[in-house]
């Protein structure tokens, strides 16, 4: 693969990923991996498993069998994908910020509190630190103003930035977003992709799974079709968009564009 | 104050009067102010409560554990907690009560080492068989709220705090139970009282409550309606404590969810 020639540590490895729910056997041996600053968009159809594939890395998901390492660290697991080393992985996963479909901001706490949860809660940063780290954040995804309120009383677009905030709070040595737009009202897409965009800007690392495909072209370093549970087609996104090689991609993009 | 006496509430304020008027001027009370009789009741009130709050605490302890091995526990505990909530609430409370008192109370004093023991003292009284049989009660009630609790929590909310490396004790202290709590506090307190109005049962294995103590009262002086009427004021009173305790639990409570 084309990564490995670069000269930036590694951050988040793939190999051979298998997983299976029951009989339906959804990933067959899927592979990535992301240097620091790297951008990956994994993009695919419905069913493709992409979603799946992201929720391997921080174990959402638990594997039927793959390595998965972080900053050059693998996940210990036990021979059925199982983690082995709980210690481990909530240490491992304390390194990823994921941002959801949904959000998911804690309903039962304000957007300031959802910040620190667990930068003062679990990682024990003092909690006035924790606070203006949380203010600098909200600032940045524009959402000052909003340090008071409740989840239900916000936007759908200001929800997901508030998520954004949050997993960045816990300053993640790396990003994953499983479709972060795709439960959004189309004119609130634009504050969430600015806001992505801006972090995939100043060189953070991102595994971006996206329904957005303009917005993958132009944001993305490294771009990952999937099919079926497999690699169909990877490379750089002008390659990918601009010039497909595989059938199945150049049919996908026609029916997406 | 003028917004407070519209018509609606004048009339309803008369009637009232009128009514607690009619009570304390043709009806017999003289048996209220004898000492003897004041300090029993204020001894049944205290019992009544303390029972309640007791009982209630208990059975909160219990449920939360009941409720999660129901919602998420492997089938080794989620069954036998199912059963448990099944065989209390599908069974009388004075059944269970008297089980308890009779069966195991009759039990007891044949067993010689519990005989000896210094807890025998405590056993050989009603209160620990009142308060035993109106815990699980509430355990298995309230278990059984809890487990809805539990599962009706959104599945992503958790999901986030796994995936920020959250140990599991931590996201069931702070992301799991306090939005379960958030949303069975109504129901809760309904629980509460229903609880309160169970307590009377326990005047049947001689415990004194207020009920009991009533109950005295009227057999001292063959006064008929007005020691239940007194009752009536009394659990109406403790009742309305529960369902303003509550509000005021759910008004600090944020906001429920959209």
């Amino acid at each position: 693969m084309a990564e490995v020639d670069r000269q930036r540590p590694e951050a988040i490895r793939v190999a051979d990923l298998h997983k299976s729910f029951g009989t339906h056997h959804v990933l067959k041996g899927v592979s990535l991996t992301a240097c620091e600053g790297d951008v990956i968009a994994i993009i695919g159809g419905s069913g493709s498993g992409k979603s799946t594939m992201l929720r391997c890395i921080n174990f959402l998901e638990t594997p039927s069998s793959g390595l998965i390492s972080i900053a050059g660290e693998a996940v210990q697991m036990q021979a059925d994908g199982a983690p082995s080393n709980r210690k481990q992985l909530e240490r491992l996963r304390q390194s990823l910020g994921m941002v959801f479909q949904n959000f998911n901001l804690w309903t039962h706490r304000t957007v300031l509190e959802n910040l620190i949860e667990v930068p003062v809660h679990v990682l024990k940063t003092p909690k006035d630190e924790a606070i203006a780290r949380a203010r600098k954040l909200l600032a940045r995804v524009g959402l000052a103003e909003k340090e008071g309120a409740y989840p239900a009383f916000m936007s759908g677009g200001q929800q997901q930035r508030a998520a954004i905030a949050r997993a960045l709070c816990m300053e993640p040595k790396a990003m994953l977003f499983d479709e972060p737009t795709s439960a959004l009202d189309p004119e609130l897409v634009g504050e969430v992709l600015q806001v992505i965009r801006a972090l995939a800007d100043e060189g953070r690392t991102m595994i971006l799974v996206t329904h957005e495909m303009k917005f993958a072209r132009e944001v993305a370093s490294h771009v990952i079709y999937l099919h079926n549970g497999q690699v169909e087609e990877e490379g750089p996104p002008d390659q990918l968009f601009g010039a497909p090689k595989s059938e199945r991609l150049k049919q996908f993009l026609k029916t997406v564009a | 104050m003028q917004g407070f006496w519209v018509p609606r509430r004048i009339v309803m304020a008369a009637i009232a009067v009128l009514i607690v008027g009619w009570c304390v001027a043709t009806l017999n009370w003289t048996w209220l102010a004898e000492p003897k009789y004041q300090a029993l009741l204020l001894q049944g009130v205290w019992n009544t409560i303390w029972i309640l709050v007791v009982t209630m605490v208990l059975g909160m302890l219990l449920a939360i554990p009941l409720g999660l091995a129901q919602a998420a526990g492997p089938w080794w505990l989620s069954t036998p907690s199912s059963a448990f909530c099944g065989l209390i609430r599908g069974t009388p409370l004075l059944l269970q009560l008297w089980l308890l008192y009779y069966g195991l109370g009759s039990l007891f004093p044949s067993i010689p080492w519990i005989r000896q023991s210094d807890l025998w003292p405590i056993l050989r009284q009603a209160w620990p068989y009142a308060v035993l049989a109106l815990t699980l009660s509430v355990a298995g009630y309230s278990g059984e709220v809890m487990r809805g609790a539990f599962k009706g929590v959104p599945h992503g909310q958790l999901e986030a705090a796994k995936a920020m490396g959250m140990p599991r004790f931590t996201i069931f202290r702070r992301i799991w139970m306090p939005q379960a709590f958030q949303r069975v506090l109504p129901t809760l307190g309904g629980e509460t009282v229903l609880t309160l109005k169970s307590t009377p049962l326990v005047a049947t294995i001689t415990v004194i409550d207020i009920y009991a103590v009533s109950s005295r009262i009227r057999q001292d002086t063959f006064v008929v309606y007005e020691p239940l009427l007194l009752l009536a004021v009394v659990y109406m009173a403790i009742a309305g404590l529960i369902v303003l305790l509550f509000r005021w639990l759910e008004s600090r409570v944020p906001v429920k969810t959209a």
